[in-house]
């Protein structure tokens, strides 16, 4: 019973410790060992391309190439020994993928289940530059603006009026 | 004894909390004074109340009573003193009593400094204030109660996560705390302006104010765990795009929007509407990243589901306030009266600009942050939105916005003439164009849209500085004219100018380490040398070391620069005594052009040497001068007489933009 709760406390642990599991998990990071590096400089920068891309997939959002997890030091291994195939970054990932599925990759591929995802930024500019523009130009002076007024934009006529009042106004 | 005393004020606080939320709020709704008065009373000893229970709990940590269940499982007797009391809000029970107290101190605050607010708006704000309180005081208690005695008390605790271990992640969360719940006072000032119907130019005077004290506190924690994150994880990131981080990066974003947006309601009387709506999705925000970092939610939907109850009660209690206010807000927004008119191209216009993009930013951290969450409740796939999906998303919208920053401070109110104002800050233009110049001279390797980057980074610092020059006019007049004028500046102009030039040193700094970090990873023996950025970097060998709660191996490495010895760097690799965890300690060396960062690795078997790792990390630096400074700033906006927390209304003298502040 006792031992019951506190492994539930243990279990529970923590704020910011909950937080940072992500790096708890992680040993002090080590990634990419010496012994890995590939000889040829491009061929290695590539696989440092390829590596930042793939999720470890035993760590908390880590790319394999901050992980030292064992996993994580298969996957480089693996990439760095497509490469030396003389595949492309792009098959080198498609085969990836083969294997562990899309979780894998950490920028999701656009897709209909990711769709949102890749839109939303979109249209929330859209729909704010909307709204400013309608605020913008439904915005009446709280004094002077006849009550009857109802019209949601303004023609241009309008609108030229409005900056000479404007103008009149600053002027004073 | 004394925990049982802790215990006690916390339930008190709890009752005092109901009695806060009740009577004020009902007195304002039948305008009885006697009533409302009893808010400030009542907001000042739920403050003390929770200040006592958390010196209770905190006597606790430093006594190292054991017979506490959360001491056993958070603390070890052979801590230093500085992590025993750090551990007391290291761990969810004891972070959630900081959450309250920092909660009351902020209402506490309200109530004493508030004395010239409307009665009925301060017992209102107040009463607001007071149920959020009452919701975490009874999750505290029902859930998280931090003060739970054990029956047979073990001989010593488990200790802190080593990783935690650290000066500047100790003080961490109290500085992120204090800006996500000084949030809410923006929050308590908006539904207590719903309540009531209406607002004015006093309710933004208010609100500002308080949401500019919490944003220098976030942006000031947010800093700090970065900085640990840089030299404590051992390859120089500073920055993950981690889901806990977003939780606390959204609420700085749309705080700073509030921030801006605030401006305008009281300058001009209008955007109240949105002003009140960001006050709410900005405490909302920082609700949510507390529930997503306390309920277990982000390490999978499923730990979520092992242990629901502090998940599901936190859910519950965001609901109830996010819910609950943006359906006032749906009621009652439509009687708040818009005002002043204004034209696109005026500062008002540019302040709107900044919103929509700093809106849209937030909404796509938060899209990034929940959606694999999301997508994965409904339909039980699993995807990854890491780093990649943010670069490529977040960061160009940043673009325009750094771009149009030094327009801001420069276009007038209700109608600005854009061609003019470009006109003023070419001279930010060609500092901007000769850094990007010279940053391409200095490297050629590195992404091409570096350079231009730095440009807009050096152009938004140049453009800061020369608004200050052109209020003074600078050129035009005598040193002894220009010093008068510069004294006479007003502070908030200083803070606008110290912010912003803050923006453009951040910019910088990601840039230039971002860009062109340089990097070798290699197995070193004792005398093997290698060069990195122009040092030259002798690898001395590994000694044992014994210290307080750990026991470590020190790596020496010697740096030269021109033939010239500089200093001897001191990797480390920790493992620490409770719990037995290993930590790396980076051996760094800061200049301004950048870090030498060093790690040490693991001992290579076959022959002795031991795996290192040394980085170039270019102007890293700059990204947390950048922060300290946008705090400073906040400090100086504070600071000026217009904004200061509880100053008398200066009664009706013609302060205009330019006139002299009082000498202080």
């Amino acid at each position: 019973m006792r031992s019951d709760f506190l492994n539930r406390l243990a279990s529970a642990f923590t704020a910011v410790t909950v937080a940072l599991a992500v790096l708890v998990t992680a040993q002090p990071v080590l990634a990419v060992q010496p012994d890995e590096i590939l000889k040829d400089e491009k061929l290695e920068k590539r696989a440092r391309e390829i590596s930042a891309e793939l999720r470890c997939l035993v760590c908390q959002n880590q790319s394999i190439d901050d992980s030292d997890a064992p996993l994580a030091r298969d996957l480089r291994l693996l990439v760095r020994e497509r490469l030396q195939k003389g595949e492309s970054n792009q098959q080198v990932m498609d085969f990836v993928v083969s294997r562990y599925g899309e979780f894998v990759l950490l920028k999701p591929p656009f897709a209909l289940n990711t769709l949102l995802l890749w839109l939303t930024p979109a249209f929330v500019l859209i729909g704010g530059v909307l709204l400013a523009r309608s605020v913008m130009l439904a915005a009446r002076p709280a004094t002077e603006s006849s009550p009857g007024t109802v019209e949601k934009d303004l023609t241009e006529a309008e609108e030229a009026r409005l900056k000479k009042i404007l103008d009149d106004g600053t002027a004073n | 004894m004394v925990v049982e005393f802790g215990h006690f004020a916390l339930v008190l606080a709890t009752v005092v909390a109901l009695f806060q939320m009740l009577v004020p709020f009902w007195g304002a709704q039948i305008q009885e004074q006697r009533m409302m008065a009893t808010a400030k009373p009542a907001a000042i000893f739920q403050f003390l109340l929770l200040t006592v229970s958390f010196l209770a709990l905190t006597y606790a940590y430093v006594v190292s009573d054991f017979s506490v269940a959360n001491v056993v499982a958070n603390s070890h007797s052979t801590k230093p003193l500085i992590y025993r009391i750090s551990g007391v809000w290291g761990n969810h029970e004891g972070s959630m009593l900081l959450w309250v107290l920092i909660l009351a101190a902020f209402g506490a605050a309200v109530a004493l400094f508030g004395n010239n607010l409307p009665l009925t708006l301060k017992a209102n704000v107040l009463a607001v204030q007071s149920a959020v309180a009452l919701a975490f005081c009874i999750f505290l208690l029902s859930t998280s109660n931090p003060f739970l005695r054990l029956d047979n008390p073990p001989m010593d605790g488990r200790g802190l996560n080593p990783i935690l271990q650290d000066p500047a992640l100790a003080f961490h969360p109290p500085f992120l705390y204090a800006g996500y719940v000084g949030f809410s006072i923006a929050f308590s000032f908006a539904v207590a302006a719903l309540i009531e119907g209406r607002t004015d130019a006093a309710w933004a005077r208010w609100v500002r104010p308080w949401t500019l004290a919490a944003w220098m506190f976030l942006t000031l924690g947010i800093a700090m765990g970065s900085w640990w994150a840089y030299y404590e994880l051992g390859w120089g990131g500073w920055w993950f795009w981690d889901p806990v981080e977003n939780a606390s990066f959204m609420p700085w974003l749309s705080g700073t929007a509030l921030l801006h947006s605030a401006l305008v309601m009281e300058k001009r009387e209008t955007l109240k509407v949105w002003t009140i709506l960001l006050a709410i999705l900005t405490f909302s925000l920082s609700l949510m990243g507390t529930f997503l970092v306390r309920s277990g939610v982000l390490t999978s939907v499923h730990a979520f589901a092992v242990d629901p109850e502090r998940g599901v009660a936190i859910l519950v209690i965001l609901s109830i306030f996010v819910g609950g206010s943006l359906a006032l807000f749906a009621l009652r927004a439509g009687e708040l009266r818009q005002g002043g008119l204004f034209s696109p191209i005026s500062r008002e216009g540019g302040l709107v600009f900044n919103n929509v993009i700093l809106t849209t930013a937030t909404a796509t951290v938060l899209v990034g942050t929940l959606y694999p969450l999301v997508l994965e409740g409904l339909t039980g796939a699993k995807i990854s939105v890491g780093a990649p999906y943010f670069n490529l998303t977040f960061v160009p919208l940043m673009v325009p916005l750094l771009l149009a920053l030094p327009f801001g401070p420069f276009l007038p109110w209700k109608r600005a003439d854009l061609a003019a104002v470009a006109q003023r800050l070419l001279v930010a233009c060609l500092i901007g164009l000769v850094a990007m110049v010279a940053t391409m001279a200095m490297s050629m390797r590195g992404p091409w849209l570096a350079p231009i980057m730095m440009a807009i980074g050096v152009y938004v610092m140049a453009g800061a500085l020369q608004e200050l020059a052109y209020r003074v006019k600078l050129g035009s007049v005598g040193p002894q004219e220009l010093m008068r004028r510069l004294w006479n500046l007003p502070r908030s102009m200083y803070g606008t100018a110290l912010a912003h030039f803050g923006v453009g040193l951040l910019v910088v700094g990601i840039v230039g380490t971002s860009a062109y970090r340089t990097e070798k990873v290699l197995v070193m023996k004792p005398n093997d040398k290698v060069e990195i950025a122009g040092y030259e970097l002798t690898y001395k060998g590994v000694a044992p070391h014994r210290g307080p709660n750990y026991r470590e191996q020190v790596g020496a490495i010697d740096v030269a620069r021109k033939g010239k010895f500089l200093l001897t760097l001191h990797p480390a690799k920790r493992i620490y005594d409770a719990p037995p965890q290993p930590t790396s300690e980076a051996g760094i060396y800061a200049s301004w052009q950048g870090d030498l960062y060093t790690v040490l690795g693991d001992a290579q078997k076959e022959d002795g040497g031991f795996a290192i790792r040394v980085y170039f990390n270019p102007l890293v630096r700059f990204i947390w001068i950048g922060a300290v400074l946008m705090f400073i700033a906040g400090g100086i906006s504070l600071s000026d007489r217009r904004l200061r927390v509880g100053a008398p209304r200066r009664s009706n003298r013609k302060v205009g933009q330019l006139a002299p502040t009082p000498a202080e």
